[in-house]
């Protein structure tokens, strides 16, 4: 039996914390990510589907944050679900059983990491770091933006002052040291 | 420049990358009697206007959705946007 340690997308045994006094950023380990994409012809169905799993389809541009599963919009007719990991590690299994042939369901735990950047100075951070217009954002906001060469997710959460990032996993270094860099320079 | 993304609104063209002209959504028939001169054609040879074009732009950093932009090249001017697969079956593709 292999004796195996999990480590988080930095490498560390627990989700690294940067406390500054202005923000925190904050490396969130705890999310279960699957992306659905509706199959050419079955776009009713899958969209029927996604609103009973999340109470509503997100809209080009916007998450819906429902509880447990939430879910943004990626592209036309695809999004990416989230839910907790501790609960839904098989949140791909579970999603093609509820979609069946209407969407093809592709496991993405695996492929992100998630900063939380919590604090009064996360607009003028979030500005240093990418073009999105973050002052007229709502929550709800989701979108697609390149921070530091990386193709990221923002989405603006209910908290005024939170962002969360998603970013490529395999990069987690380089947009750890970008938000960390960013932080520094508003301080 | 700002290309107006029909979905999300305008956004700067540097979150965009361009391929070319969108004469490339119509793939010849390779079953046609003329495919070898066809496909000779639809790799080759292309209008190169001063003026109105339609080309293919790709938000690669954005939704990753390819439009057709119907752009003047003399003055950058942009005066339609479109999502590429509505153009592609409104041409009979991808049906």
């Amino acid at each position: 039996m292999h004796d195996l340690q999990p480590m988080t997308a930095l490498g560390g045994d627990a989700p690294q914390v940067d406390t500054f006094d202005h923000v925190t950023i904050t490396e969130n380990d705890g999310l279960a990510l699957a992306s659905v994409a509706a199959r050419m012809g079955h776009e009713k169905t899958c969209h029927t589907t996604l609103k009973k799993l999340l109470g509503a389809v997100p809209e080009p541009g916007k998450a819906v944050l429902h509880d447990p599963e939430a879910g943004f919009w990626m592209g036309p007719d695809q999004w990416m679900i989230g839910a907790p990991r501790e609960t839904h590690e098989l949140l791909a299994d579970h999603l093609k059983e509820r979609f069946g042939d209407t969407a093809s369901i592709t496991e993405q735990t695996g492929a992100w990491v998630c900063f939380d950047v919590i604090g009064p100075a996360m607009p003028d951070i979030c500005e240093r770091l990418c073009a999105v217009p973050i002052r007229r954002m709502t929550a709800g906001d989701a979108q697609r933006t390149m921070i530091h060469q990386l193709g990221c997710f923002v989405i603006r959460r209910d908290n005024p002052e939170h962002i969360r990032i998603l970013g490529p996993r395999a990069s987690a270094g380089s947009l750890h040291h970008a938000l960390i860099t960013a932080a520094h320079s508003v301080a | 420049m700002i290309i107006d993304h029909p979905l999300l609104g305008p956004r700067d063209a540097a979150e965009f990358t361009y391929l070319g002209d969108a004469k490339l959504i119509d793939r010849p028939d390779w079953q046609s009697e003329t495919a070898a001169k066809d496909f000779y054609e639809y790799g080759y040879l292309r209008d190169n206007p001063a003026g109105w074009h339609q080309e293919l732009w790709f938000h690669e950093a954005g939704d990753r959705s390819w439009l057709v932009v119907t752009r003047n090249t003399v003055t950058h001017e942009i005066s339609k946007v479109e999502m590429a697969r509505d153009v592609a079956r409104a041409r009979g593709r991808s049906k």
